[in-house]
Parts: structure tokens; sequence; C-alpha cells
């Protein structure tokens, strides 16, 4: 039972960053038409600036969940500026073969910096230990990050969904020249989204630092998991991305305790049923 | 995308194409080492057949890994353990993938676009974790020592000059069923598709099943480059089926020129010749093939055969 509710756990903690890294894929498909496939070397680079703020400048876990984003975000802008902003007018698959590229150097140059091997990053004071909850064991770092996670993205959803700022962006996503007629400075949004989606990501790099080892490749082997989440919620739905998310952690999870073997390859099989039924994903809509 | 429209070349200038062809393949081992070369062909066979669906039907598969590195498994576990035939071993390599290819391709096809991508990344990343975990595979280590064998029980292929001329024949082959796709009314049909989907449905066609047809072709084809390529390399690693691969392929088609016949084959001779020149760099040279790789699609999207091409266009008009 304790095994059981441990996996159960461990999915939770998955499904947090699937949902976290899903929602800003989803952000900036919807508005740049864009494929982030660099959004799993970002949410990497986030660990490390973590884990580099700590080693080299004292930078604590609290100054590194604001600032590690921040750099993040800026990286993301000045992508966004100097090249992702002359391929708007082709092909999507641009897009996705340029973020390709851009993950390959970056997790290059983390890799000829750090080696292959893991860097362990401590959980902070006042989130050690953990309390036992009879059925078991729940460490308090993990009950922040699915908190927090949560939080985060129910935070995106309703400033999307409920404020001003979020109309002006799913009118971009509607009619971006439209809105443009109307005086909203639409390249300066897209570049702003561009910055927040992969803010995002640099976010959840920092969360998973302490759980995960730091590593340059923790990002790409997640990215491909999280692209099967997107193909089976769909792009559609903010809500839609926020539950897959954390329901495919769950199954994971599951798997892993009936039948460890196929935990890495369960999210697959669920997107082959997923295309089968419901080709457009479970929140889609088939345009 | 923007590619050359198909250009009507006389039957005599099809003819000079394919004898310099033959002719560069039969002297080329007498300049360059084999076992290089061998690995160039696979590779030129591996990213036409990709071609075949990126430049002429308009689908990115991300996952064109699967296939190469399946049929090598495939192909060096019937070569190593049961000591088949070597053209009955790349056979059966192909026929994997080729099964492969179907099922993959009849469930990426349900969506379009960019999804379309994230399927086939996303079933060639399965097919990755299965390679890990099957017991053939050998996993970390993958399959070291494949023999070569005789040829039809007669040819020694431990001979690298008697291996590479099987590899250029199959390479031909598999050229050839390429050029005769894309010419044929079937790849008109392909071609319609990436131009206009809407437009080739409403003329009747129906659209699904062309798309499923390339993609097993395709898929088939770079199962025999992975299954040719085992036997030649006698090795088969985990680096054959890594989303790696699957995009080098991409690049290699990038590079060359997406939409042309020889443009993948030129790409490949690239990439293979800088990653062969560029490993004393160690971890660099991932960065090195990534900044190519933005670079080209920034401002090379051509590739050097479509640019060569749309110069040669411009000199004549």
């Amino acid at each position: 039972m304790r095994a059981l509710f441990g996996q159960l756990l461990v999915g939770l903690i998955n499904g947090s960053f699937y949902a976290l890294l899903s929602l800003g894929l989803a952000i900036i498909f919807g508005l740049l038409n864009v494929v982030n496939f660099s959004h799993g070397a970002l949410y990497m680079t986030g660990a490390f600036a973590a884990w580099m703020g700590l080693h080299y400048l004292g930078v604590p876990y609290w100054g590194a969940l604001l600032l590690a984003p921040l750099a993040v975000g800026l990286l993301g802008v000045v992508i966004e500026r100097t090249m992702l902003r002359r391929l708007y007018q082709l092909d999507h698959l641009y897009g996705l073969l340029l973020t390709f590229g851009l993950t390959l150097i970056i997790e290059g140059l983390f890799h000829h910096q750090f080696g292959n091997s893991g860097n362990g990053y401590p959980v902070p004071e006042l989130l050690q230990g953990g309390s036992d909850l009879g059925f078991m064991f729940l460490p308090r770092y993990r009950a922040w990050v699915v908190v927090v996670s949560v939080a985060v993205c129910l935070a995106s959803w309703f400033v999307i969904e409920r404020t001003r700022l979020g109309a002006y962006l799913r009118a971009g996503t509607e009619n971006p020249r439209l809105l443009q007629a109307f005086g909203v400075n639409v390249p300066v949004m897209l570049t702003l989204t561009y910055g927040f989606g992969v803010a995002l990501a640099g976010f959840a790099g920092v969360m998973a630092a302490p759980i995960y080892q730091v590593s340059p490749g923790m990002g790409s082997s997640l990215i491909i998991v999280v692209f099967a989440v997107v193909v089976i919620g769909g792009m559609g739905s903010i809500f839609g991305s926020i539950v897959t998310g954390l329901g495919l952690g769950l199954v994971e999870g599951l798997t892993k305790y009936l039948y460890p073997p196929a935990a890495s390859t369960v999210v697959f099989i669920i997107m082959a049923l997923v295309l089968l039924v419901r080709p457009a994903g479970l929140f889609g809509r088939q345009k | 995308m923007t590619v050359p429209s198909p250009r009507r070349w006389s039957g005599q200038a099809i003819f000079m194409g394919w004898a310099t062809l033959v002719a560069v393949g039969l002297a080329a081992p007498f300049v360059v080492y084999p076992v290089f070369l061998m690995n160039v062909l696979c590779m030129a066979l591996f990213a036409s057949a990709f071609n075949l669906l990126l430049g002429y039907t308009g689908l990115l598969s991300f996952g064109h890994a699967a296939f190469l590195g399946s049929a090598g498994y495939v192909a060096g576990h019937a070569a190593k353990a049961w000591g088949v035939d070597p053209l009955l071993a790349i056979l059966a390599g192909t026929a994997v993938a080729t099964v492969l290819g179907f099922v993959i391709g009849s469930l990426a096809i349900r969506r379009s676009g960019i999804y379309f991508a994230m399927i086939t990344l996303g079933f060639a990343q399965m097919v990755y974790f299965l390679a890990v975990q099957l017991p053939f595979t050998g996993g970390e280590d993958g399959l070291q020592g494949i023999p070569r064998g005789r040829l039809l029980g007669l040819v020694r292929l431990e001979n690298s000059f008697a291996m590479y001329y099987l590899v250029f024949a199959i390479f031909l082959v598999g050229f050839a069923v390429i050029h005769r796709t894309i010419h044929s009314p079937f790849g008109h049909v392909l071609r319609s598709i990436k131009d206009n989907e809407p437009r080739a449905l409403s003329l009747g066609y129906d659209v699904d099943r062309y798309k499923l047809l390339a993609f097993v072709i395709s898929a088939g084809l770079a199962g025999l480059a992975g299954a040719t390529k085992a036997l030649a390399m006698q090795f088969e690693t985990l680096t054959d089926v890594h989303w790696h691969k699957s995009g080098e392929v991409v690049l290699m088609t990038l590079l060359g020129g997406m939409g042309t016949v020889l443009g993948p084959s030129v790409g490949a001779i690239i990439v293979v010749t800088m990653e062969n020149y560029l490993t004393g760099f160690g971890d660099w040279v991932t960065v090195i093939i990534g900044c190519v790789f933005v670079v080209g699609v920034l401002a090379f999207r051509r590739g050097f055969v479509g640019e060569a091409l749309n110069l040669a266009r411009r000199f004549r008009s």
C-alpha cells in the first residue's frame, strides 16, 4: 500500500512538470504557431541556472525561484527577437526545426561544461523533512512542488481567461491582424508571450532541481513525453493541458507500481489509443 | 515551403545522370575508405527515403530513426543469432520496418501538420525504450560483431570491397524505387497533397491512403538502409533509434535540398563527412551540428541542390 501511494506521489510530481511544460507549449503554440522543441532544454537551463546561482554566487533557492525563470525568459526574448521572428511567414515546420537546432546547441554547451553526470541540489531548509500520513510518507518539498505547480497553472489560466491582458492574448490567437488593426502592438506581444512561456519552463526547472539530478539530458527525455501529453490533451484548452498533465503523471505512477517495465512507454500507448478513439485529443477541437 | 517546381528532364539527361552516378559509385572505393563510403550510402538512402515524405508529401516525420534502428536490430540479430544469409537478414529487417511503418503511419496520419511530427517523435521514443528493454537488442551495449556472412553462400562479404558493392547495389535499387515513385502518377498526387491538401481531397483523391502508402514506402526504404548499415558496419546500437538520429536525417535533407532528387544524398555526404572529421572535438560536435541546423533553417532553406537548381534556372532565363 505504501509503495502504491509512493509511486502515485512520484507520478503526481512528474504530472506537475508535464502540466507546467505543456501549458507553456500551448500558450506559445496558440499565439506564435511554433512548436517549441527547445522547451525541454530551457527547463534544463532553468535547473542549471539555479544550481550555478547557488554554487557560484550563493543565491539561495528562493532567489533562484525568481531569478532563474527571469534569466530563461530573457534568453527566450533574445531567441524570439533574433531568430524565431524571421520564420512566422513560413510553414510551421521551420519553427520546430529551428528550436530543435537550438536544443542541440544548448544541450551541447551544458554537456561540454558539466559533463554527463548529474549534480545534486539541496532541498531548501524550510521545506526539509516531511510528515507521515499513515498510509504514506509525504516529504514536505514534494507537497510544495505539487501545490505550487497547480497554483501557477491556475494563475496562468485566470490571467488568460479572466483578465484584459488575457483577452488580448486570446484575440491574438484568433486573429492577430485584426488585433493589430485595433492598435495592439502584436510583435511585442509575441515576444513577451514566448518569454513568458519559456520562463514557465525555467520555473519548472528550478522546482525540479532538488528532486531530480541536475543534468544536461534532463530536459530532452521529458520534452518528448510532454509532446505526447500535448497530443493526448490537445492544445485547445489550458485547463485541458493541466488536467491531462497531472492525469498522465498519475497513470505513469500507477503503471510503475503494477508493471514497472511499461512505465516508460505507457504514455505513448495512451497516445495511440487516443488517436484511435478521439484523434483531436481529449480536450481538443478538430479543425 | 517553397520548393522549385519539378522540371522535365530529357530522357538523355536522366540516362547521363544515372551513368555518372554508377561510374562514380564504382570507382569511389579505390579513392576513399570503403567503410566510410558504406556509411555515407546507407545514410543517403535513409535521407532519400525520408525526403519522399518531407519533400514530396509535405509530412515531417520526426521519428524516422525508429525504422532505421529497428530494421538494423532485426537484421543484425538474424545474421548473428540465426546465421541466415545476409540478403535474407536485410529483407527481414526491411519487412519489420515496413510493418512498423504501417502501424505508426496509420495512427500518425490521423493528425496533420505539427501534430504529425510530435506523434511520430513519440512513437519513435517508444521504439527507443523497447530497444533498451527487449532481451535481444543487448541494451546499452547494442549488438556487436555482426557477421556479414556469405552472399547467397558464395561471395565472402568480410572483404570490404565486396560488401561495398553490395551496399552500392542496394542503394541503387532503393534510389531507383524513390525516383520511380516521385515521377509516377502516384508521386504527382503526393505532390498535389503537399501543395494543397483540401484541393486534392476535393478532386476525389483518398488523401489518407496516399499519405499512408507514402509513409509505408518511406519507412520500408529507411529500414532497408538501416538493415544494410547494420551488416556493413557490423554493429547496431541505441544511437540508431535515438531522436538525435531522427533530427540528423532532417538536417541532411534540409542541407541538401528538400524536394530534390539528389539533395538528401548530397546532405548525407556533408553531414557524415562533417561528423567524421569533427569526432576529435567531442561535445562540440552537437553544438556545431546545432549551429548548422539553425543557420540552415534561417538562411539556407533551399539547400545546396535547391540553390544550384535555382541558379541554373536564373542563368537560363
